[in-house]
């Protein structure tokens, strides 16, 4: 998204240039493909055990 | 034996006919009423939108699984509602009106003992002039829909590979709309799109919204643990739409349509236009519009839903203010308050209010998001209703030992923003429970170790998984009732 990000960051006290914007190495472990397998496997069963748990 | 009326093959309907008839088996009768001869997975209509996707993979034709599992199919329109019978019959019935082509139009009366109303949200376009893929705006609520969006979305890229500048407008079309998320999506999967073609110095992407601040989503907002704080979702899609770069309109209610041009009103009271070359704009929702009449035929709609056609259940619906609002307003078993047997699950029930504070403009404009409900609660709803009416028939007891209120159950939003095993990503939320209980909860109104907020690839492969996880689920295959809603 490196270009659509340079886009609005060149408008100082524009709303959206008061937003927070992840750093390079937050972009990096989004696409890490080792954190982001275990990230994988942790949402589902978090989701699985919340949907389980939701209703009686 | 007994009869059990599931109106609509939505996420919530057809959930409840496969538990109903799963659970009670060839010893009564499972009947469906629906229009549309295709059950569609409604939140990949996104990847529709933008191309990713042909229609045909996010529907399937119902009738086989029907036929297979021995519930009874009827591709018609439920027209009214008779819960005390009326003329020759006291028997509980509704009035369905065929629209397969061989029948187009006949009239028909089917009785019922057990009623499930899950016919969804009405796409009230026509609460905004001008809006809606007939006029000018595009949406993607339903699989035709997404796919005219992609096909005008496709005229706008190549418009910018040609050099031209697109103004993409994204939000909610009514100043009360809700599904915030699936717009919110689009927008997303728009940005994602048009910075995969190297066009996005020619674009211009602007999300509107009614809500308060950004990341209420109909829900009043949530907080969530991230990076050594507890933030609001404000700040996680701010930072989002900025990485996408989006900017917004808040707090704004679409009040019209022009060819090209949005007009709205802002809490504020000030009113303003908005040019855009391609739109997708949420539509307000209302309840599908079916009368209801007792046995001397006298019209008691009123009686069984509220003013928007959404069906009255459980809830209490007695006016009070934000402040006083309590988790236990919210319905449990989805029943009818006026004749037992009848029930509805998904978009269908009259919440008792919204979850989001409700705002009025300077001059007096309502502009709130309602409350969206979500897939995996709608679907839960419909399996604890069947659950219940099983329980009933199969025992005869009047009592309801499933309950699934909003305010104990979770829900989880998956946002793709990109498409691709590696290029792919997706923002994942999960709340819990869906209505803040500040009760309970008195410091973030939910349980803050249970909201999830993260951004990355293992979103995107859960959406797809989902994609096909909730497909297989619905085709009734082997094994379908251990997968979860
Ligand atoms: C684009 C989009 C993306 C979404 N993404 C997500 C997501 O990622 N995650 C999520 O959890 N939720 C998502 N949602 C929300 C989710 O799709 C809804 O919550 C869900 O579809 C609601 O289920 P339902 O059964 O109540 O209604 P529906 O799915 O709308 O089903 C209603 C059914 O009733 C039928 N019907 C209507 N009127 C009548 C009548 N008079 N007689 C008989 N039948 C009738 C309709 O034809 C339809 O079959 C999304 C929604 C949209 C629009």
């Amino acid at each position: 998204m490196a270009n659509i990000q340079e886009r609005l960051q060149n408008k100082p006290y524009a709303e959206y240039a008061y937003a927070t914007r992840p750093s390079k190495m937050t972009l990096f472990w989004r696409r890490c493909l080792i954190k982001q397998i275990y990230m994988f496997f942790k949402l589902n069963l978090k989701i699985m055990i919340m949907v389980v748990k939701g209703h009686s | 034996m007994s009869k059990v009326l599931v109106l609509g093959a939505g996420i919530s309907g057809h959930t409840a006919a496969l538990y109903l008839k799963k659970i009670l088996g060839k010893k009564h009768d499972v009947i469906v009423v629906s229009p549309n001869s295709n059950y569609q997975w409604v939140p990949s209509n996104i990847w529709v939108g933008v191309g990713l996707m042909e229609p045909n993979e996010v529907k399937f034709k119902l009738a086989p699984v029907y036929k297979k599992q021995g519930i009874i199919y009827k591709q018609a329109l439920a027209k009214s509602i008779h819960p005390e019978g009326g003329g020759e019959t006291d028997k509980p019935f509704v009035k369905i009106s065929y629209v397969e082509e061989a029948k187009q139009g006949e009239e028909e009366v089917v009785e019922f003992d057990y009623l499930v109303n899950g016919t969804g949200p009405a796409l009230n376009f026509a609460g905004t002039p001008g809006l809606g893929p007939d006029l000018f705006t595009n949406s993607v609520c339903t699989y035709d829909h997404a796919a005219h969006s992609w096909k005008n979305l496709e005229v706008s890229l190549t418009k910018m590979e040609n050099g031209e500048h697109q103004t993409f407008l994204i939000g909610t079309g009514h100043p009360m709309a809700t599904c915030q998320g699936a717009a919110f999506e689009y927008a997303l999967n728009i940005a994602f799109e048009v910075d995969k073609r190297n066009l996005s110095h020619l674009a211009d992407i602007i999300w509107i919204t009614n809500e308060y601040e950004l990341g209420d989503f109909g829900m009043g907002g949530a907080y969530i643990k991230r990076g050594g704080y507890i933030t609001p979702t404000k700040v996680f899609t701010e930072s989002v739409l900025a990485e996408y770069g989006i900017r917004w309109i808040k707090r704004a209610g679409v009040q019209k349509v022009e060819e090209g041009k949005a007009f709205y009103e802002l809490l504020d009271g000030t009113y303003h236009e908005q040019e855009f070359d391609f739109a997708m704009l949420i539509p307000g929702f209302t309840g599908s519009k079916m009368k209801a009449f007792d046995k001397a035929d006298n019209d008691i709609t009123d009686k069984i839903f509220v003013p928007n056609g959404m069906m009255r259940v459980d809830a209490d619906y007695t006016p009070k203010p934000y402040e006083e609002w309590k988790a236990s307003d919210w319905p449990e078993i989805y029943q009818s308050p006026e004749y037992d047997f009848m029930y509805a699950s998904g978009i269908a029930f009259a919440p008792p209010h919204t979850m989001s504070k409700p705002m009025k403009s300077a001059n007096g404009t309502p502009i709130t998001p309602t409350p969206p409900r979500t897939g995996m609660p709608s679907g839960v709803i419909g399996k604890v209703v069947a659950q219940n009416i099983s329980y009933r028939i199969k025992t005869g007891k009047k009592d309801h030992p499933h309950k699934a209120s909003m305010t104990k159950q979770a829900a989880a939003c998956i946002v793709s923003a990109g498409y691709g095993f590696t290029k792919g990503q997706a923002a994942t939320m999960t709340v819990s429970p869906i209505v803040p209980d500040w009760e309970k909860y008195p410091k973030y109104g939910r349980d803050i170790n249970a909201t999830v907020g993260v951004i990355g690839l293992a979103g995107h492969w859960m959406k797809l998984f989902m994609h096909y996880m909730f497909i297989y689920k619905a085709k009734a295959k082997f094994g379908w009732s251990i997968i979860p809603e």
